[in-house]
């Protein structure tokens, strides 16, 4: 599924509802097919208007009752400026992947940057009316800041974040797992900028009971049911305590993209990404683990104690998953590469390791049996995502796959086959590999 | 002169009656487009709060909805109605299941996502799906698929 399916996205986005959601029926099915012209211009265009990213700074100058062009025909490659070489997965909730080869840049720009979502994009958002409220069971004093607040009374950091989805990887799995099925591109790193959720957290009093952090977020849920959430996850103290932890509202030095968060993101890099919670607008103070939505039975957690493929897992013997697994990708050449026989080969890609540091990197040209390492950079910060590059010589013709094989700080390396089946397919980190000819 | 203003008089009289009833006409197909503009020009809204799709909205081609991308089969209409209007056909396309995780994926969606009971569509829902998006064995690792070859320049 790529680009060719947008024009069968068009088709399908545009029309209108033939049944009901449940507490959704008045509003929306009773739009009759040929009501699309009303229905764009009411819904759509208060939506979208929101979605077209920079538009919403001159929304005030559009004159009323003028349907932007991306509120006609919502592409979300434009609407999202996303590259069209992306990988559209899903349109309702919009989930979207990169391509090993896009994601070549040492700092991910947005326009290849994966987009997860669980529910549906906020409307309307006021950047300037915009508050976060600390609250929960453990807050000594539950408070409410706006942006400026934020901004301005508490020092700024920059991080680069490696952000992985927790199902990255799914597709590969048997028997298959339920979910958007993410091939390997779920991943990014950014620049991400702001204060530190610690110095928030203190600032409004963390109770001796603490014992995890909780958002909540402005996204609706797909039901269109304001009462649920659509996500709201979470994470224990110490990783919320932790320096690189933000409250981020820039990405790569700019306001966040709207897909990615607008106008305030929590970032917790090295961890499943559904941690970072995008348009963020409270935040849990909690005496108990977070129990939001998609905290519980199988969401972004796996089997305590490893299971069979395919086995049923009672939901109390799963674990949420906290720091992601050690995992690299090659990001040049694209698969695909022929060469003339004498010539070298230049590999380049990126290598992560959750809360850990990638120690060694290697590659192989014969299927895992021998194995050459090359160099590793340093991250850029803790949690940043580390380059590697080989030049690799092939002994002769034939057909190649070059794989990439990454070794964290306690000596745990990436499998080559698929590593423990889990019912949600998550933390696939087998061995990236790319197709070579040489002719 | 005075003939003249007395013609003049008339045909004010008769230009000022003119523009009365022009104005007046105008005003009253606007405020009638406006408000029976929906029933006069757009289709009606069926009793239960939706009607039937137009003709084309779901048509067939090469064995796929082309509206939803789901393949054609027995159940799609049923699928589509009730699978579709939450979230994306394209979370259905993308998944491989059998019966008891389809139909767990179903008791999920109802127990957590606001899906409603089925009711006697449940049984052609899941083997609609059953049948037309069942899990293929992929082994530990597939093979590669066959990536695009290029020549690749310095």
């Amino acid at each position: 599924m790529d680009r060719k399916d947008k024009s069968n996205l068009k088709v399908t986005s545009v029309t209108p509802f033939p049944l009901k959601c449940p507490n959704f029926t008045e509003t929306i099915s009773s739009y009759s097919v040929m009501d699309r012209r009303k229905f764009v211009k009411n819904s759509v265009w208060a939506s979208f208007a929101g979605l077209m990213g920079t538009d919403i700074v001159y929304g005030n100058y559009l004159r009323e009752g003028y349907v932007p062009l991306g509120a006609q025909d919502p592409d979300p490659f434009q609407l999202f400026h996303k590259d069209p070489e992306m990988v559209l997965l899903n349109d309702k909730p919009w989930n979207m992947e990169a391509r090993a080869h896009l994601l070549d840049d040492k700092i991910t720009p947005n326009k290849y940057m994966f987009i997860r979502n669980n529910g549906l994009v906020p409307e309307n958002i006021e950047a300037s009316q915009w508050t976060l409220t600390i609250d929960g069971e453990s807050v000594r004093e539950q408070k409410t800041y706006s942006l400026e607040e934020l901004r301005t009374g508490f020092p700024t950091h920059t991080y680069q974040l490696t952000l992985e989805c927790g199902g990255n990887g799914r597709s590969e799995f048997d028997p298959p797992a339920k979910g958007n099925q993410w091939s390997i591109g779920a991943v990014s790193c950014a620049q991400w900028t702001g204060v530190r959720l610690r110095d928030v957290l203190e600032d409004a009093g963390i109770g001796d009971d603490a014992v995890y952090i909780g958002y909540h977020a402005a996204d609706m849920h797909l039901s269109r049911d304001p009462s649920k959430e659509p996500i709201s996850r979470g994470m224990p103290m110490a990783k919320a305590l932790q320096d690189e932890t933000l409250l981020a509202f820039q990405m790569n030095g700019k306001a966040i993209p709207l897909a990615h968060g607008f106008p305030l993101r929590l970032v917790g890099g090295g961890w499943p990404a559904s941690v970072s919670g995008k348009w963020l607008n409270r935040i849990s103070i909690r005496n108990k683990v977070h129990d939001g939505a998609k905290m519980g039975g199988s969401s972004y957690r796996v089997p305590c104690e490893t299971v069979a493929p395919g086995d049923i897992v009672p939901e109390e013997n799963m674990c949420i998953i906290e720091s992601m697994p050690v995992k690299s990708l090659i990001t040049y050449p694209k698969s695909g590469a022929m060469l003339p026989l004498g010539k070298k080969l230049g590999i380049r890609g990126h290598a992560w390791a959750g809360e850990l540091e990638v120690k060694k990197m290697e590659y192989s040209i014969d299927f895992g049996s021998t194995w050459s390492s090359c160099p590793v950079e340093k991250p850029a910060n803790r949690l940043a995502w580390q380059h590697f590059s080989a030049k690799v010589d092939f002994p002769k013709k034939g057909y190649y796959e070059v794989w990439a094989r990454a070794t964290d700080s306690n000596g745990v390396a990436q499998p080559m086959l698929l590593p423990g089946w889990n019912p949600k397919g998550y933390l696939n980190n087998a061995c990236h590999r790319i197709a070579v000819k040489i002719t | 002169m005075d003939e003249h203003r007395t013609f003049w008089k008339r045909t004010r009289g008769i230009y000022r009656f003119l523009i009365v009833v022009c104005s007046l006409a105008v005003v009253l197909s606007i405020v009638v487009f406006y408000v029976k503009g929906d029933t006069l020009t757009w289709e009606k809204v069926g009793e239960k709060g939706y009607t039937a799709l137009p003709e084309d909205g779901d048509r067939i081609e090469n064995g796929t909805h082309l509206r939803t991308g789901l393949k054609e089969g027995e159940g799609l209409m049923e699928t589509v109605n009730n699978c579709t209007t939450c979230h994306s056909a394209k979370l259905i396309t993308q998944n491989r299941m059998d019966r008891e995780r389809w139909v767990a994926t179903i008791r999920w969606m109802q127990k957590t996502q606001n899906l409603w009971d089925l009711g006697e569509n449940e049984e052609i829902i899941v083997n609609y799906l059953v049948t037309n998006y069942p899990p293929g064995r992929k082994g530990r690792r597939e093979a590669l698929t066959e990536p695009e070859w290029y020549k690749l320049e310095d």
